[in-house]
């Protein structure tokens, strides 16, 4: 039992499904990476996941509770974190307030989970009395990701967090991932970087069309001749 | 001695007026800033709002002043300001609940709800007519100068004086107060930041766990405040006239824009803009200029570059060129 998963998750936007008998999932301390050509309905599957979509079946369970009625911000008070693609951060915020606003629901004390994701995202102290939207793109996904930790997520979701960004930069956020991932907490994330993703990868779906091509560990799925030349050139 | 002269002059009828005036635009400017950067429309029925307020003012002046109340040397408008602000809020909350929430709702685009403010304005309009008439009220009190000009003459031996009005030193002193408040509460609460959030990116506050009913109603209870302290201090300035209230929307929306819409730094900045170019444009430079220049100079005409009819005129040339040379306004707000 993994501890979230989206199960034969059927649905789309209107008439028209993208999703087809999809299932995605994650244990906590794992990375799990969702990839797949252009229009496979990776995002598509995330979104269903977080609460984004309406699934025509198919159903959302966390810790064995079915949350597929749940709305996103109720998610995210049971322990979801959702990083978007893009518009990720409040751009006219300075980066400190970026990541209060990430522990908005929070009634206790947010102190050391700040000092945590400053420690975890250096650059986020030297830059955190500047707007986020004057940070590089790197920079920026690096407020969004600890926005999103802010609320000590038991799950973040990540929907392409490599987008737009240098491969150094890339690198070295697949680095703070596996970091974040150490500390027990479940990542499920979408990548176009596919090869790269795999590698740091507990688990990996490959989506064809909106169904399940491949699923099986990150290793094996590079180590598969046939994912391999269809899917990682080569 | 006669530099000194000029610069008196201009400092009576320029800038102290300007500040005063200056301070007025930027409270009104800051109220339509707040609903256009979390509402996202621009309200023309802020002016009604801000009418609203002062009458408010004016009646329960009026029953203080029957009930021989006073703040002696201040206007006792000081005391029923913030009644006038509470009843103000709950209209604007009262308009929010039936008119407004029904367009958010139907996730309405920002053209219909200006078309559904301008409904708004002429009911609020007719409402406040309908309540005090259409007549010119005055209903300042107290000790009306802080400064008299004969006073000053006498202190500096100059012959030109410096007057200052009391209502003029109420609105700064009140203006800076006010102003420092709403900067710190949006800078530094939690509530206020929220709202900066909401305002910079609405899908990711629902995601942060920010609820968009609560920071749309604070900001209706914001705006109606300045609605009601910038209407009641225009009204103490110069008169309670409902119908000047109408006109006053074009350089308050003027401010919001030169300043950069959505920014409320660039709201003030932009009041003092408006009402400082008003004046220097619409003011008679001849006794400066004779006073400047040596005397065979000394100008017959007025030297007036526009006569002060054409006041209104004034901040919609720096609307239109500020719309036209850089939309968004002197400090990057957004594009309307």
């Amino acid at each position: 039992m993994r501890y979230l998963v989206g199960e034969a998750m059927t649905g789309g936007y209107g008439d028209a499904d993208i999703l087809h008998d999809c299932t995605i999932g994650v244990d906590e301390g794992e990375i799990a990476v969702v990839v797949g050509p252009n229009g496979a309905g990776k995002s598509t599957a995330m979104k269903a996941v977080f609460g984004m979509l309406e699934l025509r079946s198919g159903r959302v369970l966390m810790n064995g509770e079915d949350i597929t009625a749940l709305k996103p911000q109720e998610r995210v008070r049971k322990g979801m974190g959702f990083v978007p693609q893009t518009n990720n951060v409040f751009p006219s915020l300075t980066v400190l307030e970026n990541l209060e606003m990430g522990a908005f629901v929070r009634a206790d004390d947010v102190t050391d989970t700040l000092s945590q994701v400053l420690e975890l995202f250096p650059v986020l102290k030297e830059k955190a009395d500047q707007p986020a939207g004057e940070l590089s793109g790197g920079q920026r996904q690096q407020v969004a990701v600890g926005r999103a930790l802010m609320t000590q997520p038991k799950v973040l979701m990540l929907d392409e967090p490599t987008a737009g960004v240098s491969p150094i930069v890339m690198d070295e956020l697949f680095d703070r991932i596996i970091e974040v991932a150490r500390t027990g907490i479940a990542i499920l994330m979408v990548e176009q970087n596919a090869k790269q993703a795999l590698h740091i990868a507990d688990k990996g779906f490959v989506l064809v069309q909106g169904r399940n091509r491949y699923t099986d560990t990150g290793q094996a799925l590079l180590a598969d001749n046939d994912v391999r030349k269809a899917f990682l050139g080569g | 001695m006669d530099s000194l002269n000029a610069l008196v002059v201009i400092a009576n009828f320029v800038v102290v007026p300007g500040l005063a005036y200056g301070s007025q635009l930027a409270l009104g400017a800051l109220g339509v800033t707040m609903v256009y950067s979390v509402l996202r429309f621009s309200n023309f029925a802020h002016g009604e709002l801000m009418s609203f307020g002062a009458m408010i003012t004016v009646l329960m002046t009026w029953w203080l002043q029957e009930q021989n109340i006073g703040l002696g040397v201040l206007p006792t408008a000081l005391i029923a300001l913030p009644v006038a602000m509470l009843m103000t809020i709950f209209l604007a909350l009262a308009t929010d609940k039936v008119v407004f929430s029904y367009y958010r709702q139907k996730r309405s685009e920002s053209v219909t709800y200006l078309i559904v403010s301008v409904g708004v304005m002429f009911t609020f309009g007719g409402l406040i007519r309908f309540i005090i008439g259409p007549a010119d009220r005055v209903f300042t009190d107290g000790q009306r100068f802080l400064l008299k000009a004969r006073a000053f003459k006498k202190m500096t031996g100059l012959n030109e004086g410096l007057a200052i009005k009391t209502t003029q030193g109420v609105t700064i002193i009140v203006a800076v107060i006010v102003v420092a408040l709403i900067f710190w509460f949006l800078n530094k609460t939690k509530t206020g930041k929220s709202m900066r959030a909401y305002s910079d990116n609405e899908d990711l506050a629902l995601l942060s766990g920010i609820n968009p009913e609560r920071v749309v109603m604070i900001t209706w209870i914001i705006t109606g405040a300045l609605a009601a302290l910038a209407g009641t201090l225009y009204g103490l300035d110069k008169s309670y006239k409902p119908f000047t209230y109408l006109s006053l929307l074009l350089p308050i929306f003027a401010s919001a824009i030169v300043g950069g819409v959505g920014n409320p730094v660039g709201a003030i900045i932009g009041g003092y803009v408006i009402a400082f170019s008003e004046l220097f444009i619409t003011f008679a430079y001849k006794k400066v200029a004779t006073y400047m220049l040596p005397g065979a100079w000394a100008p017959e005409g007025l030297v007036q570059l526009l006569s002060t009819d054409y006041k209104i005129a004034v901040s919609f040339v720096i609307l239109l060129v500020v719309l036209l040379i850089r939309p968004t306004g002197l400090f990057a707000g957004k594009t309307i």
